[in-house]
């Protein structure tokens, strides 16, 4: 286990490594970064100020290593220290980068977990319920509603939801409000751009749990826990739903960067001020600092999230915890 | 006109009720094809102590009989009719209650391939402490104790460190004895066994039969024993059931059936069967043909396409009329007795060595 969360771990430095590189270089050699950090009334000398400041009259590669250490180290700026994790400071806002996606993370984190556990408690839950119950008018019914749903986006639906609770007066706008001064807000103000967020996940996930289940059930193991005696309800929670598990993990796994998107489609849906909108606006405005920062720490945040997945694989089955 | 008998004979009276009763057992599975006729009216008897073995090509019903008797069919695609008494108690449309309380305690299972009809997920030993501890009410650590125990019964070495191994890390034959020691932790009175051997090799194979053997005396259980291999029941059977495209077409003890057989199916399955006391070079006789298809089985006797002596049996009987099964030692064929005893003698026995 631990050699295997060593490769990974190096995996993803090295993963990261070479897209802040490609990333670098792709914002910072293509044109003159101190004509878009000058503003509107930019004079030459104001250029060759900016230049010194941020060091782009130094040779590319040393920029570039300069970017590196300072994530890790700080790094000193003319206009003062910008201490560890430094990923400098925004164009536009002339906030600091790290700060700022720092400030913007939480509600980026809970409406992607937020989401995440509602399509995977309700998604797979009613895909369970239709396994066990297959064949009867309840299997039905989830199955046509999971089809019908799958196929609505979240930009066709959040504006639905938000014509129907929110501009005929039944719920307050959608907003992050912090969780641990006032869980409740921090619900409530979520509720809509989860539900309109996992709506569409939800339904792929009952239609995989349903038809993997079915497919479990018909395994030879399950008939033998069958012939053993064991109740039906216990053969299907444990020998059917373990086996389930894994093609759902791998699924979760390649769906992290959906999610991210769909997190950012939903923030933009409800005006959330979330990394997935810092995302959009910074790439709008050519705001390079803020660009990179946000391509570097959403990269970094998946590729953690892809690493957890993989270790729950050993979890689930025991042929891989050994090779 | 085709006239099918309803009802089979029945085995030879033994006086008091068998054991196991299987009267008249017709399992059907709805496709999408249509119909198919797995099992067609099929009876047996079976004593403790006792061992059945059935034998047949694959797709004759052995299985489907054997997943009917422990009520393992889905109900929803499939239908089934007849009796099946155990030990006095009817199974057939038995409350999936009273089932569960019969499986893997009063009547258990071992299937085929151990690889896959035991869980990957699971360790060897709660999947065999799993029943005891169901059907006992005994605790974790009781139920380990007993799979502990069940193991070193069934002949793995350390079983106290291989009870914690998962299903992967043991070798095929190991895998089997594990099976069989699941199947055998509650000391079941009825032991199927389907095909317990077919994927071993033959060392493992003959020690796995003796093991059977040897847990059979010490807990007189009753063991019906499928397989397509007629070496396997030699000298492990006791009584010998036939089956061919979902009915029984020959009954008898075993040494009646493997010296004096008298259906041409039967004689088709020893031809095929080679020997080692017969010279290498002469050829083996397979049966020609493949089993048929049970959505639309032939008329009258279901072996006729693939049966050499047809011709011999007057005004086309054996395309029209489906033989019955007499009771006792009996063949379902429309041959008579005598043509038998002459074709068994002049051209069946010479291939057999």
């Amino acid at each position: 286990m631990l050699p295997f969360l060593f490769r990974r771990t190096f995996g993803a430095i090295v993963t990261l490594i070479l897209l802040s590189a490609v990333t670098f270089f792709v914002f910072f050699a293509v044109g003159d970064p101190a004509l878009m950090a000058c503003g509107k009334n930019c004079t030459a000398d104001n250029v060759a100020l900016i230049h010194q400041n941020l060091g782009l009259d130094k040779p590319l590669p040393t920029q570039y290593w300069d970017f590196l250490s300072g994530i890790f180290v700080g790094r000193d700026y003319s206009i003062g220290h910008c201490s560890a994790p430094c990923f400098g400071y925004s164009f536009a806002t002339k906030q600091d980068v790290w700060a700022t996606m720092v400030d913007r993370l939480p509600t980026t984190a809970s409406l992607a977990l937020g989401g995440a556990v509602a399509f995977l408690v309700i998604g797979i839950g009613a895909g369970l319920l239709a396994a066990w119950k297959r064949g009867t008018f309840l299997d039905k019914a989830v199955t046509s509603v999971s089809m019908i749903l799958s196929s609505v986006q979240i930009y066709i639906l959040g504006p639905i939801v938000l014509g129907i609770f929110v501009y005929s007066g039944v719920m307050d706008s959608p907003k992050y409000v912090d969780l641990t001064s006032n869980p409740a807000g921090w619900f409530m103000g979520l509720l809509l751009p989860w539900l309109v967020m996992s709506t569409i996940f939800t339904a792929q996930y009952t239609r995989m749990s349903r038809s993997t289940m079915i497919e479990q059930l018909q395994e030879e193991h399950v008939r033998t826990a069958k012939a053993k005696g064991m109740p039906a309800r216990y053969v299907f929670l444990r020998y059917a739903w373990r086996g389930s598990l894994i093609p759902i993990v791998t699924i979760l796994g390649m769906d992290l960067s959906a999610l991210f998107g769909g997190a950012m489609i939903t923030e933009f849906t409800f005006s959330l001020a979330g990394i997935g909108r810092l995302a959009i606006d910074s790439v709008i405005t050519l705001d390079l600092p803020m660009v990179l920062g946000v391509m570097l720490f959403s990269a970094a945040l998946i590729l953690v999230f892809n690493i957890i997945v993989d270790a729950a694989y050993a979890f689930i089955d025991p042929r891989v915890r050994l090779s | 006109m085709t006239t099918l008998p309803t009802t089979e004979g029945t085995p030879a009276p033994t006086g008091s009720d068998p054991f196991l009763s299987v009267r008249d057992l017709h399992v059907r599975f709805s496709t999408e094809d249509g119909i198919v006729k797995a099992v067609d009216g099929l009876s047996f008897d079976l004593e403790r102590g006792q061992t059945l073995g059935i034998v047949g090509e694959s797709g004759s019903g052995k299985s489907v009989t054997n997943l009917a008797v422990l009520g393992l069919h889905n109900p929803k695609s499939t239908e089934i009719s007849g009796e099946i008494h155990l030990d006095g108690q009817q199974l057939t449309g038995a409350r999936e209650k009273t089932l569960e309380k019969l499986r893997g305690n009063k009547m258990a299972m071992i299937f085929q391939d151990a690889l896959t009809a035991l869980s990957p997920y699971y360790t060897v030993g709660r999947q065999i402490a799993e029943p005891y501890m169901k059907h006992t009410g005994a605790s974790k650590r009781e139920g380990r104790q007993r799979a502990i125990e069940m193991l070193t019964k069934v002949g793995i070495p350390q079983p106290n460190l291989r009870v914690d191994d998962y299903p992967h890390q043991f070798s095929g034959g190991m895998r089997q004895r594990a099976m069989i020691a699941m199947a055998l932790v509650c000391n079941p009175e009825l032991l199927i066994a389907d095909e317990p051997t077919t994927a071993l090799d033959v060392t493992v194979q003959a020690q796995i039969l003796d093991l059977l053997k040897d847990l059979q005396q010490e807990f007189g259980s009753a063991i019906i024993l499928i397989t397509h291999d007629l070496g396997v029941v030699a000298d492990t059977a006791d009584d010998l059931l036939v089956m061919y495209a979902g009915r029984a077409v020959e009954r008898g003890s075993v040494k009646e059936i493997l010296t004096q057989p008298q259906h041409p199916y039967t004689w088709g399955l020893l031809s095929s069967m080679p020997r080692l006391s017969s010279d290498v070079n002469e050829a083996l006789h397979p049966i020609p043909g493949s089993p048929p298809s049970l959505l639309n089985p032939p008329s009258g006797c279901a072996f006729h396409p693939r049966c050499a002596f047809t011709a011999e049996v007057a005004g086309g009987l054996c395309t029209e009329k489906r033989p019955a099964l007499p009771d006792g030692r009996a063949a379902a064929c429309h041959l008579g007795a005598e043509q038998r005893q002459t074709f068994f003698t002049e051209q069946i026995k010479p291939r057999l060595g």
